[in-house]
C-alpha cells in the first residue's frame, strides 16, 4: 500500500485507463459484478443467431422481450430480499395471486383498471408484510415460511379463481402492457430523453465534484458511458421500431413493447432507492453485517420488513404483466417455473445469495438470460425438459460463479 | 467536579450467567479514563450497556448528572457517546465513507449528500494523519486490520460527541499507528472530551490516562487515579481483585 497519498484528496481525475485498471483488479479480485451474466448472454445470442437466423428477427426480439418480463420484474423484487441475505420462495404465486385479485376485479365486478392494479399492488404490500413480520418477529427462516407461503398461495389461487376455470381479461389498458407498443416515434423520444438526462446528471455530477475538490469520473468515461447508452438503446429502438407484422396493412405490429418503459422505469426507481437513499444504503449494511448496522441505531427488522414488502408488490407487478400477456388468469399463473427462473435471474445477474451485494440491474440482466435461454431453445425445438435442464445448469453455474467469487475475495485478502 | 457519565449498582444477567454485579463506574469530562481487567472480566459487556446494545437488568445511568434511559443505540448516540466496539462493527461491502456515516447519513431532501460526507470523511481521516488508505471510497472489505481500527476510531470521532470509549483500540496496530492512537486519546481528553480506553496494555495505561477503572470477575474492583498507583497495585487490582488496602473484600467494594 502506497505510503504517501492523502485519502480522496487527489484532486485530478482518474484517468480512463486507472478505470479500467481498477475495475480488472476487481474482477481478479473475485468481483465479478455483472461480467458473467454479460459474457453468457453475448455467447447464447451468438450461438442461437449461427444456429437459429430466426433468433435475431425483430419479430423475436419483441417476443423475448414481453416472454422475460414477468419474470423479470419478480426478480428484479427478489433482488431486495436476496441483498439482506433472505430468500422468498412465495414470489411466484404471490404475483399469481395478486393476478387473480385483479382478474376478478377487473371481469368479475367490473371495476376499473386503476382500481384493480391498485388492489393487486396492495395485496403484494400485504403478504410482504405479513411474511416479512413472522420471519422477524417469531425469527423462523424465511426458507421455511416462505416455502409454506409457497403451498398457501398455489391454494389460495385456486380459491380465488374457483377450483381451476380460467378468467378472461378484456380491459384494454391491461392489455396494452404486454401485448402493445409505443408508437415508433415516441420509442426514439423517449430514448433521446433518456440519454440526454443520463448526459445531463453525469456530467453534472462531476463539474459538481471537480468544483468541491473531490475525485469525479473524468469527461472521456461519461462519453464511453453516454455513448455506449446511445448505441445500445439505439440498435434495441431501431430493431423494435421494424415492421413485425406480416400483413402491415391489416395490422400494423412496429414499436417498442411498453412493458419495456415500465421495466426502465422500476428500474430507475429501484436503482435510486438503493444507491442514493439512506434506506438502501441502509439495506445494504444489513445484509453486509446485520449487527454494526442495529449498533449504527438501524432498525434491522423494519428494513428486513420493507425488503419483503417491496419484493412482494415487485411480484404483484410482475403478476400483472403475465396476466396481461396471456390476456387471463388460470391457476398455474405465477406456478410452475415462474419462482425458479426468477430467482435464477436475480443470481445469474450476479447478486449474492448471501446478501449484501446485488443490484436492480442484474435483475435484467439475468432475466434477459433466462428469457434468451428459453426462446433460443424453443426456437431450436427443444422439449421443456431440455430447456428446464440446462436453465438449471446455467443457474448452478452462476451460483457456482458467486461461491467461488466469494472464495477469491477471502484468498485476495478483499474481506 | 461531576462526572458527565455515571453509572451506579449496574447489574447484567446473560440468562443464567450473571456477567456485571453492582458496577460503578464514573468518567470524567477532560480526562481518559481506563477500564481494565482480565479476559472476560465483562469490560465489553460494560461498554455495550454503555452504548445500550444490551439493556441493563438494573441500576442507574446518569449523563451529566440527570438519569437517562438508554433502550438503543441511537439514545446513546443522541446524547453523544461514541463507542469503538472490540469486534469493530464494519459493514464489508460498504465503502468506508458509507461506514463512517452509517445510520447518520447526511441528506439533501431524500437524496444522500454524498459529497459532504466524502470531505467530512476525509477531513476526519486526515486530522488522524491516515496515510495508507488507496482511497476513502474502497469498500472496507479490503483494508487491512490496522486500517479498519483507524476507519472505526475515524467513524467514533467524526461526531461532536461528549464520551468517546474505545475497546482495545490498539490490539491490532503497529508500533507508530498505536503512539498515534494513544496521542489522539490524549487529544480527545484534552480538548474536553471524556475519553475511556479500554486496554491490557499497562505501559498504555500509565502512559495516557488520569484514572484507572479495574473490573474483577463483573465486579467493580477499584477506580483511583492514575497517579495515586503502581504499576504493581493494577496487575494485583486485575489478577486478584484487590491490593492492599484498595479492591474488593469477600466480594464488596471498601
Ligand atoms: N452475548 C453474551 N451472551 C452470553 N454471555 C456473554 C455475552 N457476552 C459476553 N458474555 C460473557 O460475559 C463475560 C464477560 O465478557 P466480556 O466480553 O465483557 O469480557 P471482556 O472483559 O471484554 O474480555 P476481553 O478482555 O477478552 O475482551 C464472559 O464470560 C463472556 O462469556
Ligand atoms: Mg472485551
Amino acid at each position: 500500500m502506497s505510503a504517501t497519498i492523502s485519502p480522496a484528496r487527489k484532486a485530478e481525475a482518474p484517468s480512463i485507463s486507472a478505470n479500467v485498471r481498477g475495475y480488472a483488479e476487481r474482477v481478479r479480485g473475485g468481483d465479478m459484478g455483472a461480467l458473467p451474466a454479460v459474457f453468457g448472454l453475448v455467447v447464447l445470442c451468438t450461438v442461437f443467431a449461427v444456429l437459429r437466423p430466426s433468433f435475431l428477427t425483430a419479430g423475436n426480439f419483441a417476443n423475448l422481450l414481453t416472454q422475460g418480463a414477468a419474470v423479470t420484474v419478480i426478480a428484479m423484487g427478489l433482488v431486495f430480499v436476496l441483498l439482506l441475505g433472505e430468500i422468498d420462495l412465495s414470489a411466484g404465486f404471490a404475483s399469481g395471486v395478486c393476478a387473480s385479485i385483479l382478474a376478478i376485479l377487473l371481469t368479475n365486478q367490473g371495476l376499473p383498471w386503476y382500481v384493480a392494479v391498485g388492489a393487486a399492488i396492495l395485496a403484494g404490500v400485504v403478504i410482504g408484510a405479513t411474511l416479512g413480520s413472522i420471519v422477524t418477529k417469531l425469527g423462523i427462516p424465511s426458507f421455511v415460511v416462505t416455502l409454506a407461503a409457497f403451498l398457501a398461495f398455489q391454494g389460495l389461487v385456486l380459491l380465488l379463481i374457483k377450483g381451476g376455470t380460467i378468467i378472461a381479461i378484456r380491459d384494454e389498458t391491461i392489455l396494452a402492457v404486454a401485448n402493445k407498443n409505443l408508437p415508433p416515434a415516441l420509442g426514439w423520444g423517449l430514448l433521446v430523453a433518456g440519454v440526454v438526462a443520463y448526459a445531463g446528471l453525469q456530467l453534472l455530477r462531476a463539474r459538481k465534484r471537480a468544483v468541491r475538490g473531490l475525485a469525479s469520473d473524468p469527461i472521456s468515461l461519461i462519453a464511453v458511458r453516454v455513448g455506449a447508452l446511445a448505441l445500445l438503446g439505439g440498435l434495441a429502438v431501431y430493431f423494435l421500431n421494424v415492421e413485425r407484422s406480416r400483413n402491415a396493412a391489416v395490422v400494423s405490429l412496429a414499436g417498442v413493447p411498453i412493458v419495456v418503459p415500465v421495466i426502465v422505469v422500476l428500474l430507475l426507481i429501484w436503482t435510486f432507492v438503493l444507491r442514493r437513499t439512506a434506506f438502501g444504503r441502509h439495506l445494504y449494511a444489513v445484509g453486509g453485517n446485520a449487527e454494526a448496522a442495529r449498533r449504527a441505531g438501524i432498525n434491522v427488522d423494519r428494513m428486513k420488513i420493507s425488503a419483503f414488502v417491496i419484493c412482494s408488490s415487485m411480484a404483484a407487478v410482475g403478476g400483472i404483466i403475465a396476466a396481461s400477456r396471456a390476456s387471463s388468469v388460470d391457476p398455474n399463473t405465477g406456478g410452475s417455473n415462474v419462482l425458479l427462473y426468477a430467482v435464477g435471474a436475480a443470481v445469474i445477474g450476479g447478486t449474492s445469495l448471501f446478501g449484501g451485494k446485488g443490484r436492480v440491474l442484474d435483475a435484467i440482466l439475468g432475466g434477459t438470460v433466462v428469457a434468451v435461454i428459453e426462446n433460443g431453445m424453443g426456437l431450436m425445438g427443444y422439449s421443456s425438459g431440455v430447456k428446464f435442464m440446462v436453465t438449471g445448469s446455467v443457474l448452478l453455474l452462476a451460483a457456482g460463479v458467486d461461491a467461488l467469487s466469494r472464495k477469491r475475495a477471502a484468498a485476495t485478502g478483499l474481506r | 467536579m461531576t462526572p458527565v457519565l455515571e453509572l451506579r449498582g449496574i447489574d447484567k444477567s446473560f440468562g443464567p450467567v450473571q456477567v456485571l454485579h453492582d458496577v460503578a463506574f464514573s468518567v470524567y469530562p477532560g480526562e481518559v479514563t481506563a477500564l481494565v481487567g482480565d479476559n472476560g472480566a465483562g469490560k465489553s459487556t460494560l461498554v455495550k450497556c454503555v452504548g445500550g446494545i444490551h439493556p441493563i437488568d438494573s441500576g442507574e445511568y446518569l449523563f451529566d448528572g440527570k438519569p437517562v434511559q438508554i433502550h438503543s443505540p441511537r439514545d446513546a448516540a443522541d446524547l453523544g457517546i461514541e463507542i469503538v466496539y472490540q469486534d469493530l462493527a464494519l459493514c464489508d461491502n460498504l465503502d468506508i465513507v458509507q461506514n463512517m456515516f452509517l445510520g447518520r447519513e447526511h441528506r439533501r431532501g431524500i437524496v444522500l449528500d454524498e459529497d459532504t460526507m466524502e470531505e467530512m470523511a476525509a477531513r476526519t481521516l486526515e486530522s488522524l494523519s491516515v496515510r495508507t488508505v488507496k482511497s476513502i471510497r474502497q469498500h472496507v472489505a479490503s483494508l487491512s486490520g490496522g486500517q479498519r481500527q483507524t476507519v472505526a476510531i475515524a467513524k467514533a470521532v467524526l461526531w461532536n460527541s461528549k464520551v468517546v470509549i474505545l475497546d482495545e483500540p490498539t490490539a491490532a496496530l503497529g508500533v507508530a499507528q498505536t503512539a498515534q492512537v494513544l496521542e489522539l486519546v490524549r487529544r480527545l481528553a484534552d480538548q474536553g472530551l471524556a475519553v475511556v480506553l479500554i486496554s491490557h496494555n499497562m505501559n498504555d495505561v500509565f502512559a495516557v490516562s488520569d484514572r484507572i477503572a479495574a473490573l474483577y470477575l463483573g465486579r467493580m474492583a477499584a477506580q483511583v487515579k492514575t497517579a495515586e498507583v503502581t504499576h504493581a497495585q493494577v496487575v494485583e487490582l486485575i489478577t486478584s481483585g484487590r491490593s492492599g488496602d484498595l479492591g474488593l473484600t469477600n466480594g464488596v467494594t471498601v
